[in-house]
Parts: C-alpha cells; structure tokens; sequence
C-alpha cells in the first residue's frame, strides 16, 4: 500500500507486519495513536496477537518480560513519563537477554508539563542495555520496525531494541508512506534459553560478586556484535525492499568542511539547511545519526561539527555532543535546541552554522552563552 | 514547493483538512506533508494546520513560515489570528466566508463553506463541519484535483455528503 501517514501510523502497521505474539501498552500522548491503531487491528482480526491493555508502563514492560521469556515476540510503545516509569523494567528485559521490540515516541519530561518533541526521555535509559535508534520520516519508522525485531532476534544480539520518533513533529506528520509486506523478512523467534511453561523454573536467583560480571559483559559483547548483526540486517532489507539504511545518514558530506551532527528530524531539517548554506558558499553536510546505541561512531576527522543535541544532562552538557568528543577527534560547537518542541527550522540550523565558535555551548533562544 | 496554511477553530475540521489536502496532493502524484501544529486544542480555539506539496521529497518537518496560500475556515479569526503573517503580497487566501471580503493587497476567493454544511446537514455536535469542502474550493483554485479531493475524501468517509460538499464547493466558488 503507497499512501500518506503519521510517523505513528508507519509504526502500527509495522508491527501488524511483524505478528507478535503479545502486545501489552498503556496509551500516552504522543504515542497514543500506535496503540488505539494496534488495539483495532487486534480487535478487526487483522492482527493475531493478544492485546493486554496493562494499567501502567511498569506493568506493560513487565507483561512483555513475562511473554518475551516464553519465546513469544513482543512489542509495546510509549514516550516520555511512561518510558521513565518503565526503567527498572527495562534493565531486567535487557539483563534477561529478552527481544522485546518498542516504539518510544519522544517526548519531553516534566515539569514544567510539555507532551512535544524531546529526546532526553531516550537518552535517560541509555545505559539500560537496550539497542537505540532514531529515525526521521514515517518511512524509515516504519521499515526500521521491521529490522529492529530481526536485529533483537539475532542469536549475536538477544538484546531489546527502542525505535525513537520525535513526538508530534514525526509522530502526527502526515507523510508518503508504502507499506511492503514483510514476508520471510523476519524469522520466527527461537528464543535459546526460553521458558518452558510445562517445566517451571526459578529465574534469576540472586548472583554473587564472581559470576555478575560476566553477565554484564554478556550484554556488552552483544552490544558490540550487534554493530555487524545491524550491519547485515540494514543490507538485507535494501535488497528485499530497495531501501538502503546505515549507522548514519550522510549528506553532502563528500566535501564538506562543516558538519552538522543531530539525531531524528533535526537531522533531517538540516539537510535543508546544508543546501542553504551550499548556496552562500559555505561548504556544510550533515550527518543524521540513526544508532545510538551500538554507537554508531560517525568518523567527523578533519572537519568543524556543529551539533545539534533535543536534550541534555545536566552539569555537563548535550548527550550527543559530549558522545562525539568521546568517539571522534572533534570540537564541537554545541547546540542545545528543540527542547520540549522548541520549534528549529533549516533557516535556525542554518544560522548555528554560521555563527559556530568551536568548544563553546549555545542554548537556541536563551541570551547566554557559555563554554563547555 | 507550494505551502498551505490552514487557519481554523478547534472542532471545524481544520487538521483533518489539512490531511485530507496532502491524501489528494499525493494522489495527484505529488510529495506531499501534512503538519497539524499541536498545542492546547480544545473547541473554538483558533487552529493551526500546515500543508506541503512538492515534486521531490519534502525533508522539513517545520511550521510554515511563508505560506503560497493561506485557508481560513473560520472569519472571526480575520479579527483576532493575524492569518496574513508571512503571505507575500498578492497571495491568495481562500475564506470561508457567505459575503466578498477585500484584504488589502491579497487575492482573496470567498467560498460559503458554512452554508454548505448546513444544506448538506454536514453538522457534529453543533459544529458544521468544513474539512471536505475546503478540498473543493482548493481544487477549484488549482491547488489540488476535483478527482483526487474525492477519491481522499471518500477513502477517509463513506457518508457521500462529504464528497457531495466538495463538489458543490467547487461549483459555488468563483476562482
């Protein structure tokens, strides 16, 4: 089906594709919609799953761990204070090595309350161990969907993995969307250590000091195999479906002696603002980063970085900013901005570009300036 | 790139225009994105909805800055929302509105949205509603297709009023 639809909707129908087993959610604006969409597949027959709609996110992670160790495929979404009340969940899913797929529709967290576009929920959960990706149209949403659960499947990977859209600004646009079937594109899951209901076991006793370790690495070597399994994955789907995806997107970067580095629709918005900038002369590109989590480790050697972080941590500074200088020989000009749906146009981005001062931060719309 | 923005109250059908806008655009074989701008929607409350329509791929996700056409569902906002914001002189702002109304140094095409609902009974909850017969005054003006308005249109409501809206807005306004 080639038709137009919200960022949300590109999620739904994704997972319609992926059959799961068991979706368990509670709704939250901005991400309502994947849910009552699901919730109505479900109840249409379109989709064969078993809906459980939970009284929280606590308890929707905590249904999804619950099904997701009996080797059934999962799925749940949320955003923002619902992803927040889910984290303790979130690090067990990810230390039981359970592929649990979900959208969070980015959003800011309160207070002040604000339901608008802001990563800093996403980025809070960081160390969870959970697979990070951010996408930008309702396209890549949706096609990123149906990777994420063959890549979380991936006997090098049994990791959970969080699909990013920015609230509203992706989540309600309206966009050319074409649905593919999925067809063999996902295998079905074999989950090696699944739980056999029909011989109960006690899971997770307590694990001393000699023997905690080596789950924790467990989770890293993953983490670092799963660079190669998205890899694979991301070629697959090109083949199948013609759309190519990596680590990052790049744009004019060939020449560029000025890159601009932000995550989501920003960095999309700043492909806009590279030909803006093209067009006066200034030799700008873009580097849209899809994975967060593998880092996806964009290689920004020899040239001035402008980044753009939707979040921030506090006393130290943009998540993606301090990420870079931490993975590639960069300064950065740091740029926080968008925060709880500040509204950023390619004419703003353009504009960071052309008054960067390299290690300094600038918060878009807040007089001060300071250095990092 | 052609940029619409829609100006409405909550409740009118506003967003849903503006989906509906794009659904025809793109059956007219265009990129097209539709952009409801969210904020604390409640009824009456004045609406803002962004259209874009591209022969290439639309990368902003931004509000509309400087609209090509500019859609005011509701009059009163003429007096209250500064919907001419960013217009270039000479844009056209399709009104919906029973009488001519002059805006200095604007194209402006009258359309009697309102009335339409009311001989159709398109009306919830009071509220006549005017998301499928803007598409017929935007087809008349070019913007869209009468064929695409209405096969959107019907996709989206099975009731034919909504498509017979459109198509006696497209007879009625004079564009």
């Amino acid at each position: 089906m080639h038709t137009i639809a919200t960022g949300n909707r590109g999620v739904a129908e994704a997972v319609r594709e992926a059959k799961p087993g068991v979706v368990a959610a509670y709704p939250i604006t901005p991400q309502t919609e994947i849910v009552e969409l699901i919730a109505q597949y479900v109840a249409q027959g379109t989709m064969q799953a078993t809906y459980i709609p939970v009284e929280s996110e606590h308890s929707a992670m905590a249904a999804c761990i619950g099904a997701s160790a009996t080797g059934i495929r999962t799925f749940t979404a949320t955003s923002s204070q619902g992803l927040l009340y889910m984290h303790e969940m979130l690090h067990w899913a990810a230390g039981a090595r359970l592929p649990i797929v979900m959208a969070n529709v980015n959003r800011a967290v309160a207070p002040p309350w604000n339901v608008w576009a802001d990563h800093t929920d996403a980025l809070s959960q960081r160390d969870t161990g959970w697979l990070q990706v951010y996408v930008a149209t309702a396209q890549e949403a949706y096609d990123t969907m149906l990777m994420a659960f063959r890549i979380a499947e991936h006997e090098d990977v049994l990791l959970p993995v969080m699909v990013n859209l920015d609230g509203f600004i992706l989540s309600h646009t309206m966009q050319p969307l074409e649905t593919t079937p999925a067809g063999d594109f996902i295998p079905p899951l074999s989950l090696p250590h699944a739980i056999d209901i029909k011989d109960p076991a006690a899971y997770s006793p307590l694990t001393g000091p000699e023997y905690y370790f080596g789950f924790r690495w467990e989770i890293e070597r993953s983490m670092r195999d799963a660079r190669q399994v998205i890899r694979e994955v991301e070629e697959a789907f090109a083949g199948k479906f013609g759309r190519r995806y990596g680590p990052v997107e790049e744009y004019r970067t060939e020449d560029a002696e000025v890159v601009i580095v932000a995550m989501g629709t920003l960095g999309r918005e700043a492909q806009v603002a590279v030909d803006r900038l093209r067009q006066e002369g200034i030799p700008a590109g873009a580097v849209r980063l899809r994975w967060f989590r593998p880092f996806a480790r964009p290689d920004l050697a020899g040239r001035e970085v402008v980044v753009i972080d939707r979040d921030y941590s506090f006393g130290f500074g943009g998540v993606l900013a301090h990420s870079l200088r931490a993975t590639t020989p960069c300064n950065p000009y740091s740029v926080i901005a968008g925060l709880g749906g500040q509204e950023v146009t390619y004419a703003d981005i353009a504009q960071f570009v052309r008054q960067r001062k390299p290690g300094e931060e600038f918060w878009f719309g807040v007089e001060s300036h300071g250095d990092v | 790139m052609f940029e619409i923005r829609i100006h409405s109250r909550g409740g009118q059908g506003g967003v849903t225009a503006a989906r509906l806008i794009a659904l025809a655009a793109f059956y007219d074989g265009k990129q097209a994105t539709a952009t409801p701008f969210y904020g604390a929607e409640r009824r009456g409350a004045p609406i803002v909805a962004f259209v874009r329509i591209c022969d290439t791929a639309i990368r902003t996700c931004c509000q509309v800055k400087e609209p090509d056409l500019v859609v005011v569902l509701d009059p009163t906002l003429l007096s209250t929302v500064n919907v001419l914001k960013g217009l270039a002189p000479g844009g056209t702002v399709l009104l919906n509105s029973p009488h001519p109304v002059a805006l200095d140094g604007f194209r402006v095409v009258t359309a009697d949205l309102t009335g339409i609902a009311l001989v159709l009974d398109l009306v919830i909850a009071g509220s006549p509603l005017l998301d499928t017969s803007v598409l017929g005054g935007l087809a008349k003006i070019g913007v869209i297709t009468l064929d695409s308005a209405k096969r959107a249109i019907a996709e989206n409501f099975t009731d034919p009023r909504n498509v017979a809206a459109a198509e006696k807005a497209y007879a009625e306004v004079a564009a």
